[in-house]
């Protein structure tokens, strides 16, 4: 089983939830960090890294001595990672995006596409709790072929959380897709609401069965909740406006320690996700 | 030998554009003939990503040997290198000033993009 | 020209909200939202729409099913699997391509050996030119599911700057993206400071590290700022401590607010409401105008 935790705006709670619920769930659990561009799971949990490994993408590589320089690959590429000037097409790898589409295009067979480092999957095991990270280089623009190499290590036999990107594009649908449930979790304010309604679109856009978290709980107005009430989306769980949860967060100490009513909660919200699936 | 200006105007007296990869024309001047011909550069000033390569592009099916502009980011001066163009920049109000300055062998070729690339 | 952008890494951490404050104290400002993916500048600037105009994104594959043999090429040569293959028994399969998962790259058009796939551009979002309290704003609205965001970005960027040049205003203020990716890097290349808004949690100071080293790749020079400051009074000075190291200049620290959340109830920027982190607000805000001269 799959879930994902997903939000349209950042900083309501999505690691805070994921980590909660992948602690509840240990050992019978694995958390994957895909917010590859601010990757903060791990300073939740303690452990150290056992396993780094390097991932890369595919950027053409053009051997000038096959090349006859007729243009294709630059006329085909539809990203323009390529151009045809002087004697031998120049590549732009920031701009590819892997399709490969130049290495068939070409008549001659001039390019192969070698391995360009975009960042690294880290692994580590924290009290039961094995945490697969994904972490982009910085200057790197696509995150979602790091994303989809940290999903390849999805472990099929175990429950899986996975902590997603903020937002409603690229990333986030590279994590969200093929996911059994998504959490869209949000907090009872304007921009909560704003971005709440964009995540909704995009889930229902992608066919996978949601529900929705509101965090901090009271700091707002009740426009979250009509909202949810109008579009029959089930509230799953209210995580109340508390300085302890705060705290706790910015500390980098899991809410469930901290604040140990808070595990009853964490396990109702994952009961009824269960029982939707 | 053709030079490619940067401009946003229809004449020598235009101002010289600042930027290559969006600069909304390329006037491209005969040193041989003293005549001159423009090109819309619309197209990529539209194109958000790229830019600069598809300037490139542009300037080299020109046929110039040169290009005078304002500044010139990574991807545009990676490009232009490869075509054999040679890259001057200056800050000359106009496209006069700047011929007039190249002619007098006053502008200084760029060794490398001065500014970071726009994506 | 200049332009400053308020961004991050983390999201949530108050940007916006700042931004529609330099918004409001700046009065001759353009204002630009570059979080295109989840625009929130509106609702504080609450913007009257001038123009809108469609924003284009690549191209998309669509299989003309009438004309599809059902050979499978497209299958085969599709790296995003974004080939279905609607099977009704062998030799009956009739493929199409899911336009969530087509990257626009055009490989299965080129290889279908009947040309049955069109490539037409693709509808990715909306921007706008809008009138607001502080003047001229862009802003856009990217597609549901949509792609591209950064060249939605570069064009909001774009525009922005062409509207400033029109009206003769000197200042651009832009509303930046979370995270490092795409977005961010479409948001930043080229300006000429940004504002890296920070909150002090182990998170909020993970994220601002990343960020930093972003902006001095790209030699950009950066600000940095702790908002809620006090949560964590201690996370805030070994922030603005790492901040210094990474080339980043403190420009000030934001009280945490409950009025934050009201002024938002109200469509209203914090300087706009008689609140402790307004002045706060302003206190930064100076000194941005000082060093920028």
């Amino acid at each position: 089983m799959i879930v994902a935790i997903a939000s349209g705006k950042g900083g309501t709670g999505k690691t805070t939830l994921s980590v909660n619920l992948a602690k509840m769930l240990a050992p019978n659990v694995q958390l994957l960090d895909c917010d590859v561009e601010a990757p903060n799971c791990h300073l939740f949990l303690e452990g150290e890294v056992h396993e780094r490994i390097i991932v890369n993408r595919l950027v053409p590589h053009i051997d000038e001595t096959r090349c006859n320089a007729c243009g294709e690959c630059a006329r085909f590429c539809a990203f323009h990672a390529i151009a045809m000037l002087g004697t031998v097409p120049l590549v732009f790898p920031e701009m590819c995006h892997e399709c490969g589409g130049c290495v068939k295009v070409c008549p001659v067979k001039a390019i192969k596409e070698k391995g360009q480092p975009i960042g690294v999957i880290e692994k580590r095991q924290s009290q039961g709790v094995p945490l697969v990270q994904g972490r982009l280089d910085i200057g790197v623009a696509m995150a979602p072929p790091l994303i989809r190499a940290v999903k390849a290590c999805i472990n099929k036999e175990t429950t899986v959380i996975i902590d997603a990107p903020p937002g409603t594009s690229c990333p986030v649908l590279a994590t969200v897709r093929d996911a059994d449930f998504t959490v869209l979790v949000t907090e009872p304010t304007p921009f909560g609401l704003n971005d709440l309604a964009l995540a909704v679109g995009m889930v229902r856009a992608l066919g996978v069965p949601f529900g929705v978290v509101i965090n901090r709980t009271g700091i707002g107005d009740a426009r979250v909740h009509d909202y949810c009430r109008a579009q029959d989306i089930p509230i799953l769980l209210e995580i109340p406006d508390d300085r302890r949860i705060a705290e706790a967060y910015s500390r980098g100490i899991a809410v469930i320690d901290a604040v140990p009513e808070m595990r009853e909660h964490f396990l109702n919200l994952f009961n009824k996700i269960r029982q939707t699936i | 030998m053709k030079i490619a200006f940067t401009t946003s105007g229809n004449d020598l007296q235009a101002p010289l554009d600042s930027r290559f990869g969006r600069a909304p024309k390329f006037l491209i001047y005969d040193l041989d003939s003293s005549a001159f011909e423009l090109i819309d550069n619309q197209q990529n000033l539209n194109a958000a990503q790229g830019a600069g390569i598809q300037s490139a592009e542009t300037v080299a099916k020109s046929g110039a040997q040169a290009v005078v502009t304002g500044h010139c980011g990574p991807k545009a001066f990676r490009a232009l290198n490869a075509a054999g163009i040679t890259i001057y920049t200056s800050d000359a109000p106009s496209v006069a000033g700047a011929l007039d300055l190249y002619r007098q062998g006053q502008l200084k070729k760029a060794e490398t993009a001065d500014v970071e690339g726009h994506w | 020209m200049k332009e400053i952008v308020v961004i991050s890494g983390k999201g949530g951490t108050g940007k916006t909200s700042v931004t529609a404050s330099f918004a409001v104290l700046a009065g001759k400002a353009v204002v630009a939202d570059c979080d295109v993916d989840a625009a929130d500048l509106y609702l504080l600037l609450m913007p009257t729409v001038k123009e809108r105009h469609q924003f284009y994104g690549g191209n998309l594959a669509v299989v003309r099913k009438d004309d599809c043999i059902g050979c499978g090429a497209c299958l085969a040569h599709c790296r995003f699997n974004a080939v279905i293959m609607n099977g009704r028994g062998a030799g009956e399969a009739v493929f199409t391509i899911d336009p969530l998962s087509c990257e626009g790259c055009g490989v299965c058009v080129r290889f279908c050996p009947v040309k049955a796939i069109d490539f037409p551009e693709r509808l990715c979002g909306e921007w706008m030119v809008s009138d607001t309290r502080c003047g001229s704003m862009v802003h856009a609205r990217l597609g549901i599911a949509a792609g591209n965001s950064g060249k939605l970005v570069s064009i909001v960027r774009r525009e922005a700057r062409r509207i400033a040049e029109a009206e003769g205003k000197s200042l651009i203020i832009v509303d930046g993206p979370p995270g490092i990716g795409c977005p961010v890097i479409a948001s930043v290349t080229g300006a000429t400071h940004v504002l890296v808004v920070t909150e002090p949690t182990v998170s909020g100071a993970h994220d601002l590290e990343r960020v930093l080293s972003l902006t001095n790749h790209f030699k950009i020079p950066a600000w940095a700022c702790v908002n809620k400051w006090d949560i964590n009074s201690e996370m805030t000075e070994k922030i603005e401590e790492k901040a210094g190291q990474l080339n980043a200049r403190i420009v000030g620290r934001i009280r945490y607010d409950r009025m934050v959340t009201m002024a938002q109830i109200n469509e209203r920027s914090m300087v706009e409401t008689e609140s402790a982190c307004g002045e706060d607000i302003k206190r930064v805000w100076e000194k941005i105008v000082l060093q920028e001269g």
